[in-house]
């Protein structure tokens, strides 16, 4: 939040315009005194970062619109890493790369040490404190496949492949409280063509609402205009992911080229449906029925891709309601769609100093932050950056209690 | 023109279109906020992108694209490697690109040439020269020097003058808005480059200093660079103060310490010491990950030769009553000579593609694309 135009900022984000926000896209699935906490340590954030030499872009530019309530990171969330790891290393603290957590030796609700796995071995290290930033599952395939069955197996990872929820499930196993949805996951439709973990921001498609989507029988499943598309993304990776296959095609025709944002990979391009469909390996005969049947239902009305126009189709299953335009003239472009899976919901429960939460009552010497706790704020749903805002008030939370904890047990012998 | 599409530039479309999809870079420099305004990279729009990149590294070290990605997205050494191969494509007499092939060898051959057209001339009048003097012109006449050094730098101006041409019909082609919409646009394009040229705006992104590796912001790169620019500006301004002081007052060298060419030379002449001297250090250091070797070559031999030039100058003006000064004359004018008659084909060009980049892309910002 911000109650003021900055740097790096337009206008003002209120606190309770947030946690309205918030409200609505988690229904009510959030921890309200947690949540509070978070948005108004968000208010000063970019100048703490700054102190640890992050950076932020200037306003007045940025993708997605989003200058009013998001600060983006100079150079995006690697930059800002480096800039973190940088300072850990000028305060001389040791960072022991390619090393696995592989186990937690946690007695009586207190955490005694944790057991390493790196290239050279095994090792344990003990600690008077201990802050778990492990992340989610979301790289875990076989844990996602317990939740999705085999359609896991055709999900594409948008991030690192190392949040494999490993910490998590120890922690889950030695009875921490679980919070957030186990069963669900933050995926939004990507380009099918990209790299299965790591892929990132540039794999996504802006094309969905300027024409239709298909799935592998050629038919359509949703309606592709429902609002704009920064707030429709994130709902259609879980609905390409109910498709067979969990596959398909975003199709537009020529008018729609260059209203949408350049994407990584080149379109599949063809001069007709029944070519458009061969390439695809889509049944061609049903393809052009689609398409015929959907040009048949389009209304007139006047095309404006930047408002939520008058154009649509009527007596269709699904219709679509804002940008239908006949798909009449050629070429066609195709691109491949699957659900890309950002992050995952499950996490520990935590109180107000990030301690978390045991069955037994509260662990005195474990802190999380990050998305391993994520789930206490967002159980569901998502707001634009407020994945790094948990991560970073809650690090500064974890960092700062997990320090005193450490210093006042030294102290007592 | 530059219409073949090498490896290089394939690797930098590729590049340019993963960049197009992120923008995350979009703050640092106006290599990203130009590319932005374009959909499709064409080999001219890689040749100006590629000449308006600084090298100052921030955008390799932010890029989660960047090695070991599959996506392999260097943007700095990509676009350093299309820099170089656009100097040869832009080159005349275009024979002469091999140069930038092959720096050394065409340092070494301009110097021997230099020395051996300036030694018989030198021999020839010291026979006749009665006694030890700092006069330079007793050892090369004034009409030589005038004439060999007119001639040279003509050819020199000539030959960057049609390279800059051909840039300019390439990758800088005038921008049909910037045409109707008149001067005053013009004009503000111009200055903003022409301080953005002066200020080295860009060797600094968003305010802070250029990276020589991770996490690594350093002033040094751009202060030595404005050692070595200015320290050549001011050994310009002291021969022409020279040049005046013979021409119109008649007055004949040499110069007291105290007089206005031997100042300004004397200034410049450290500035050239200390910026390529400083410079070559920095290189030497600087992560080879953010420039292609070719350029990396280019940037030594050029550096060496500033340092040569400037040491050797230096050195006349202590030594010139000396014993060894018509030596060491002979040598520092071969040394300058070699310098001038590679200016076209080495790193000294970077300046003028740079300085035209820059403006196209002031122009281009001050005229704000309608069409989207």
């Amino acid at each position: 939040m911000h109650t003021a135009p900055t740097d790096v900022l337009t206008d003002a984000y209120p606190e309770d315009e947030f946690m309205a926000d918030l409200l609505r896209v988690t229904g009510g699935a959030t921890d309200q005194t947690l949540a509070r906490m978070m948005i108004r340590a968000s208010a000063d954030l970019p100048r703490r970062m700054n102190r640890f030499g992050v950076r932020f872009q200037p306003s007045i530019r940025g993708t997605l619109h989003l200058g009013r309530t998001n600060a983006f990171f100079l150079g995006g969330g690697k930059a800002l890493m480096n800039s973190a790891y940088a300072a850990a290393e000028r305060s001389d603290v040791r960072i022991v790369y390619e090393a696995d957590v592989v186990g937690l030796c946690i007695r009586d609700g207190r955490f005694e040490s944790a057991e390493l796995k790196t290239p050279h071995g095994t090792e344990a290290i003990t600690a008077r404190t201990v802050v778990l930033a492990a992340g989610g599952f979301e790289s875990n395939l076989e844990w996602l496949a317990e939740i999705w069955g085999d359609a896991a197996n055709n999900f594409i990872v948008r991030g690192t492949p190392y949040n494999t929820g490993t910490v998590l499930r120890l922690m889950l196993d030695a009875g921490a409280e679980p919070v957030g949805d186990p069963s669900q996951c933050h995926a939004v439709a990507i380009d099918a063509r990209a790299p299965k973990f790591d892929g990132g921001i540039v794999t996504r498609l802006d094309s969905v609402p300027l024409g239709i989507v298909v799935n592998k029988h050629g038919d359509r499943f949703y309606d592709e205009g429902e609002d704009y598309w920064p707030k429709r993304y994130a709902i259609w990776g879980r609905l390409v992911a109910q498709q067979p296959d969990q596959i398909a095609y975003s199709i537009v025709d020529s008018k729609a080229i260059g209203r949408f944002m350049p994407s990584v990979f080149p379109p599949i391009v063809a001069n007709s449906i029944r070519e458009l469909a061969s390439t695809l390996g889509v049944p061609a005969g049903t393809l052009a029925a689609t398409i015929e049947r959907f040009n048949a239902a389009v209304r007139p009305g006047t095309f404006d891709h930047q408002t939520l126009d008058d154009c649509r189709t009527e007596g269709l299953i699904p219709n679509k309601t804002h940008w239908a335009q006949r798909l009449d003239t050629p070429p066609f472009h195709a691109y491949p769609l699957r659900p890309g899976i950002t992050f995952t919901y499950l996490g520990v429960r935590v109180d107000e100093r990030a301690r978390v939460v045991l069955k037994g009552g509260l662990a005195e010497n474990i802190f999380a932050a990050g998305e391993i706790m994520a789930g206490n704020i967002l159980g569901r749903g998502y707001v634009a950056g407020v994945g790094m805002t948990i991560g970073t008030v809650f690090g500064e939370i974890a960092g700062r209690e997990s320090r005193d904890t450490a210093i006042r047990q030294a102290r007592h012998g | 023109m530059a219409d073949v599409l090498t490896d290089a530039m394939r690797k930098a479309e590729h590049e340019m279109v993963v960049c197009n999809a992120c923008r995350y870079c979009e703050a640092y420099c106006p290599v990203f906020q130009a590319m932005e305004e374009r959909v499709t990279f064409q080999p001219a729009d890689l040749t100006y992108l590629a000449n308006l990149c600084h090298n100052c590294g921030e955008c390799l070290y932010a890029c989660q694209y960047a090695p070991p990605h599959e996506f392999n997205i260097d943007v700095p050494r990509t676009l350093s490697r299309v820099r170089v191969e656009s100097y040869e494509t832009f080159a005349w007499p275009s024979f002469a690109a091999i140069a930038f092939r092959r720096p050394w060898d065409a340092i070494l051959v301009a110097f021997v040439a230099g020395g051996l057209t300036l030694a018989p001339v030198a021999r020839a009048f010291m026979a006749r020269a009665t006694s030890q003097s700092a006069d330079f012109y007793a050892v090369i006449p004034h009409d030589v020097m005038v004439t060999l050094f007119g001639v040279v730098g003509l050819f020199v101006v000539t030959a960057i003058a049609i390279g800059h041409r051909r840039f300019a019909g390439n990758a800088c082609d005038e921008d049909p808005r910037a045409s109707h919409k008149g001067s005053r646009y013009r004009r503000l394009g111009s200055r903003q480059a022409a301080r953005d040229v002066l200020t080295l705006k860009h060797l600094h992104a968003t305010g802070e200093d250029c990276v020589d590796a991770e996490e690594q912001r350093r002033p040094w790169r751009r202060w030595l660079h404005h050692c070595t620019f200015y320290g050549f500006a001011l050994c310009f301004a002291s021969t022409t103060a020279a040049a005046i002081y013979h021409v119109v007052f008649g007055w004949i060298a040499p110069y007291a310490y105290t007089s206005v060419p031997v100042v300004l030379g004397t200034a410049g002449g450290l500035g050239l010491v200390v910026g390529p001297a400083g410079l070559l250090v920095l290189d030497l250091h600087r992560d080879a990950a953010l420039t292609d070797a070719s350029e990396r070559s280019l940037g030594f031999a050029f550096l060496t030769m500033l340092l040569l030039t400037s040491v050797t100058g230096l050195l006349l003006l202590v030594l010139r009553g000396g014993p060894y000064m018509p030596a060491l004359l002979v040598v520092h004018l071969a040394i300058v000579l070699a310098l001038f008659v590679t200016f076209p084909y080495g790193k000294f060009v970077h300046g003028i593609y740079r300085g035209a980049a820059l403006l196209k892309f002031r122009r281009e910002e001050s005229t704000p694309n309608e069409t989207t």
